[in-house]
């Protein structure tokens, strides 16, 4: 049944479609300080890595601390298999598909001992997955060249476009495509007979099981595309910047932000994560370093601690977690099973109301 | 080459660290026990006790303050401190949620987490001396010595042995030995056992469980605020992110000893404080996959005995 929120956010939908891809077109028409469609791609990659977290915790419901450390394996993996320093240089859409192969393996490694815990403990083990992954990236420092990160690494290569520092425009599209080649994947997934298994999961692993459903396994493969997903993501990110960058980029702050993106924009809802992605990216990439960039021009600078805004960062994310998870720990964009159980003891709404 | 020089100095070193682990630890489990929330903001409470420790240590004087004056100002203001902090963020920000799904709760503590880390960086941006005059407000903050490096055991010997071991010591044995007393003996300690088993019950036998939690929140404040002060005249530095390391490294000690298990936070403190002094007295390049270490034996536990080595607590909650 197509209630009236249903259509209306259907529209909404291409509606928003509609401008993505007009962007480019759009920002031209902006004031040269305002334009932001080159920082859009970046968008795209973290959105990519959000949706795949959504299949670990949000249709499946277990808390994954660790997800910088599964891009993290995607990006050392691309940098690796694609840096001149390597005699690989197997080039960009091999690398990303060996991202993905790393990243799923890794989801299946750790998903291995994790599968018969519940709840906060498979919080902590993830957790203390990243800080070992971060650990080795750091150490192998023969490898991964610590902090100088790997680079160059490839970048996109397609026959009559060239992809380069100075034109966004077929990186954006690319991954446009990309993004939403994700979303639809993501979308199937979910509405298979395996997404409807995460979903049971999620909701009563008792009950789940006692419904004849493998749950290690179910959470196993979860685990696998979810961590895959993150590992793409990662690889079209650090392409993007033409770096690995280094190690410590993927740490516990950065895995919670890509917890973020699923938590603000609604656990468990696709077009939630985009927003999600836009919300926590955008406004760490394009706010934040607009509103530095306006401060310099007028001659604040990052000498006191106060007046950089970047420094806020954090307090900023954190009244955010705090205020979402009193207030609306659904998420913005909810989905509409997750709604229903956390609010399922509020009083009921007067009819006509909604 | 192993000599018994070697292991006297890695146990007092790794039983010192250990100590100061196991406090933060008391904390964590304490808080565990009674509302089952990993309590993420636990760490970073710590941390700001260490900002108004170098606080006051600079308002004293900083380097030239008398020492005994300054550890017992200290250890007068940074637990009450820590104690308030710690319920403040119980009353404004978990109670609220007590009914609502664990992991709501432990988002919303990483969200605290996360607001105190930033804080802690603002604090580190005081233009005191002590802070650097304000500048370099992210970088780590060097602790000033009020112990000193002299050598208990003469100048001569080869185990080291100064006045900070004997400190953290004297600092952290009475209080688990108090603290081990009010839990089992007192009123307020059987009630807060009694809310640890069961809410619901502890609740229809008359005990005001709100109270009871919050009085587990100051208390485990408290011991971070002592923690506080302890781990940063011990290592001698401080900065924003150390909460979270801190926390990290108590949250598996609690882990470890077996979680709700106030004797087996102590243990597993210790015996992570033992395992960092081996990885970074004894293997070489030892100090950098101690994390590693620490956390791979946090995996194979939850894994092989979820309830730790002493902990015997098994609750499956349909």
């Amino acid at each position: 049944m197509a209630t009236r929120g249903d259509i209306l956010a259907s529209g909404w939908r291409w509606l928003a479609l509609a401008v993505v891809v007009a962007l480019p077109a759009i920002d031209l028409v902006l004031p040269e300080n305002a334009r932001f469609a080159s920082l859009v791609p970046s968008i795209m990659a973290f959105a990519i890595i959000g949706l795949g977290l959504n299949i670990i915790s949000g249709f499946t419901g277990l808390l994954n601390l660790g997800a910088a450390a599964f891009m993290a394996i995607g990006v050392y993996t691309f940098s690796i298999l694609t840096c001149p320093i390597y005699p690989f240089q197997i080039g960009f859409f091999p690398g990303l598909v060996a991202a993905a192969l790393a990243g799923g393996a890794a989801g299946l490694l750790l998903s291995l001992p994790t599968m018969r815990l519940r709840g906060d403990y498979v919080a902590i083990v993830t957790l203390g997955f990243g800080e070992i992954v971060q650990d080795v990236l750091k150490n192998l420092d023969a490898v991964t060249k610590g902090t100088q990160g790997l680079n160059p690494i490839a970048v996109p290569a397609l026959p009559g476009v060239t992809f380069g520092v100075d034109n966004y425009v077929p990186w954006y599209y690319l991954y446009l495509v990309l993004l939403i080649a994700t979303v639809w994947l993501c979308h199937n997934l979910r509405h298979s007979r395996l997404g409807r298994s995460w979903v049971a999961v999620r909701e009563d692993e008792l009950a789940a099981r006692a419904m004849g459903l493998s749950t290690p396994r179910v959470k196993l493969v979860a685990f696998a595309i979810g961590s895959a997903l993150c590992a793409v993501g990662g690889a079209l990110f650090a392409s993007l910047r033409g770096t690995s960058i280094e190690p410590s980029y993927y740490d516990f702050q950065q895995s919670v932000i890509i917890l973020c993106i699923v938590i603000v924009g609604g656990m468990g809802n696709i077009t939630g994560v985009l927003l999600g992605a836009l919300i926590m990216v955008g406004f760490n990439n394009i706010v934040l370093t607009k509103l530095t960039e306006s401060l310099v021009r007028n001659g604040i600078t990052g000498d006191n601690v106060l007046a950089s805004p970047g420094n806020w960062k954090f307090l900023l994310y954190g009244l955010a977690l705090i205020l979402m998870m009193r207030w609306r720990p659904e998420g913005l964009l909810p989905a509409k099973e997750v709604q229903a159980e956390l609010h399922h003891n509020d009083p009921p709404r007067p009819q006509g109301a909604a | 080459m192993i000599t018994w020089e070697i292991i006297v100095q890695l146990l007092i070193t790794g039983l010192a660290n250990g100590l100061i682990i196991a406090l933060i630890a008391l904390g964590y489990t304490m808080v565990y026990g009674i509302v089952e929330l990993i309590n993420f903001a636990h760490g970073d409470v710590m941390m700001l006790g260490c900002f108004l420790a170098l606080t006051v240590v600079g308002a004293l004087g900083g380097e030239a303050a008398t020492p005994w004056l300054a550890i017992a100002v200290m250890l007068l203001l940074v637990p009450p401190f820590c104690a308030v902090l710690n319920w403040l963020i119980d009353r404004q920000v978990y109670r609220p949620l007590r009914a609502a799904p664990k992991l709501t709760v432990l988002v919303s503590a990483i969200g605290v987490s996360f607001v105190c880390v930033n804080l802690g960086m603002f604090w580190g941006g005081l233009p005191m001396e002590v802070f650097g005059g304000g500048t370099q407000a992210a970088s780590a903050k060097s602790f000033p010595e009020l112990l000193g490096y002299h050598n208990l055991l003469g100048d001569d010997a080869v185990v080291q042995l100064t006045y900070k071991e004997v400190m953290v010591a004297v600092i952290t044995v009475p209080l688990m030995i108090v603290l081990t007393w009010f839990v089992s003996r007192t009123r307020l300690g059987t009630a807060m056992r009694a809310v640890a088993q069961n809410p619901t019950a502890a609740q229809l036998m008359g005990i005001d469980t709100n109270r009871v939690v919050g009085v587990t929140f100051l208390i485990g404040g408290a011991l971070a605020g002592v923690a506080a002060v302890t781990a940063a005249m011990y290592t001698g530095s401080i900065s924003f992110q150390m909460g979270y390391r801190n926390g990290l490294d108590a949250f598996t000690a609690a882990v470890l000893g077996g979680i709700g298990n106030l004797p087996g936070a102590v243990l597993g403190g210790l015996l992570i404080g033992l395992v960092r002094a081996v990885m970074e007295g004894w293997v070489s390049n030892g100090g950098q996959w101690s994390n590693t270490v620490v956390f791979g034996v946090l995996i194979l536990v939850l894994v092989f005995r979820p309830t730790g080595i002493l902990g015997a607590r098994v609750r499956e909650k349909v």
